[in-house]
């Protein structure tokens, strides 16, 4: 196999381009997608700050490494979910990363804040863990990213994770949370910040390629909690559909982003916004749901 | 060849040598959802595995 553009030995097949690339095309293809998602939805500009959120995954640290080496000023993220060893091992990983290349973060750990791991709180709540810990994620990202003084929080979403979540609303004909599901949502209130998604036109494979090609060590290991979850489902049933028809996951996902922009142009929705009467925080009810969730922690503790 | 599978890890034989693709179809495995390496190199579909080698065969999908 040869690489399309240059002839030397190619070491990836992108079937869904119907292309195949040697390691320096490939990654130059990796980063023009990444410019061309920052630069065409008009994510952020060069003199803005970008928080990343980073889990120490593959897809966080690729995100991390490539706004920093195309000269953004950045400033990693971490929540560290307090999910036993696995939590320990992701947080070593962005550590260990952000010292190698000199990088500032914030750690935000659940444990030292509330007394209790990720766990422990959806089960003393009885929520599945996977739906308090978005929760989680959600606020203390916005807060920390806010606090900084950083206008935006860039995640590690990609293009699998995106068609995965669009096939799930769909099956469930969830049209507010279709409405959220685009790779830039601008900040509906001052405290805020604009959320962005620059990896959504790249594959999981190609991102988990691009940092063993790159030699970033990151944490290879699955969330505990995720075992068996929709998630996985959907991305499974999609990488089926896949192998059979390449291009469909692709399709999928990007002629929904075309029909998104005719609708948002047609009704233009914003949410009703006011302070959480706790917190100070935006929510759509007078307590936003980070407060309840820890206020119903502190009435069991 | 030695395959080294994750969740859970473990180790498996396959007879070589033996393209990629082969390899990933005796196991059952969509090529979409996963990377070899050889060493710490990334090794493509077309390429051939010796009976003597040993690949990881690395899952790409996460939950989250
Ligand atoms: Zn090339
Ligand atoms: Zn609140």
């Amino acid at each position: 196999m040869r690489c399309r553009k240059c002839s030397a030995k190619a070491i990836i097949r992108l079937p869904r381009h119907n292309t195949a690339f040697c390691p320096a095309c490939f990654s130059e293809y990796v980063t023009d997608q990444i410019e061309r998602a920052i630069k065409s939805d008009r994510m952020f500009g060069r003199d803005e700050g970008v928080a990343v959120a980073v889990s120490g995954g593959k897809d966080s640290l690729v995100l991390w490494e490539i706004l920093s080496r195309l000269g953004y000023r950045t400033l990693g993220l971490h929540i560290d979910l307090g999910i036993g060893e696995y939590s320990e091992r992701s947080r070593k990983k962005v550590e260990a990363f952000a010292a190698g290349r000199g990088l500032p973060f914030v750690v935000h750990s659940l444990r030292e804040e509330h007394g209790a791991g990720l766990s422990e709180i959806a089960e003393g709540l009885r929520r599945p863990p996977c739906s308090a810990c978005g929760v989680v994620k959600r606020y203390n990202m916005n807060a920390i990213a806010f606090q900084h003084g950083m206008p935006v929080v860039a995640t590690g979403h990609n293009l699998d994770d995106e068609a995965a979540r669009l096939l799930g609303n769909v099956l469930h004909w969830q049209e507010d949370y279709l409405d959220k599901q685009s790779p830039v949502l601008p900040n509906s209130h001052p405290k805020l910040v604009r959320k962005v998604k620059p990896l959504y036109r790249l594959a999981e494979r190609e991102i988990a390629a691009w940092a063993v090609l790159q030699k970033i060590d990151y944490i290879v290991d699955e969330c505990p909690n995720s075992q068996g979850s929709k998630m996985l489902l959907y991305k499974d049933a999609l990488n089926r559909l896949e192998a059979a028809s390449p291009g469909t996951k692709h399709q999928f996902y990007f002629q929904f982003l075309d029909r998104q922009k005719t609708r948002a142009q047609a009704a233009p929705a914003e949410p009703d916004l006011r302070e959480c009467a706790s917190c100070g925080q935006p929510s759509t009810a007078e307590v936003c749901g980070y407060c309840k969730l820890v206020g119903t922690l502190k009435v069991l503790q | 060849m030695k395959i080294l599978l994750h969740h859970p890890p473990r180790e498996v034989a396959v007879a070589g040598p033996k393209k990629v693709c082969q390899v990933l179809r005796e196991l059952e495995i969509l090529p979409d959802t996963v990377l070899v390496i050889r060493g710490d190199a990334l090794i493509a579909d077309d390429d051939v595995v010796g009976d003597d080698e040993t690949v990881e065969v690395r899952p790409v999908i996460s939950g989250g």
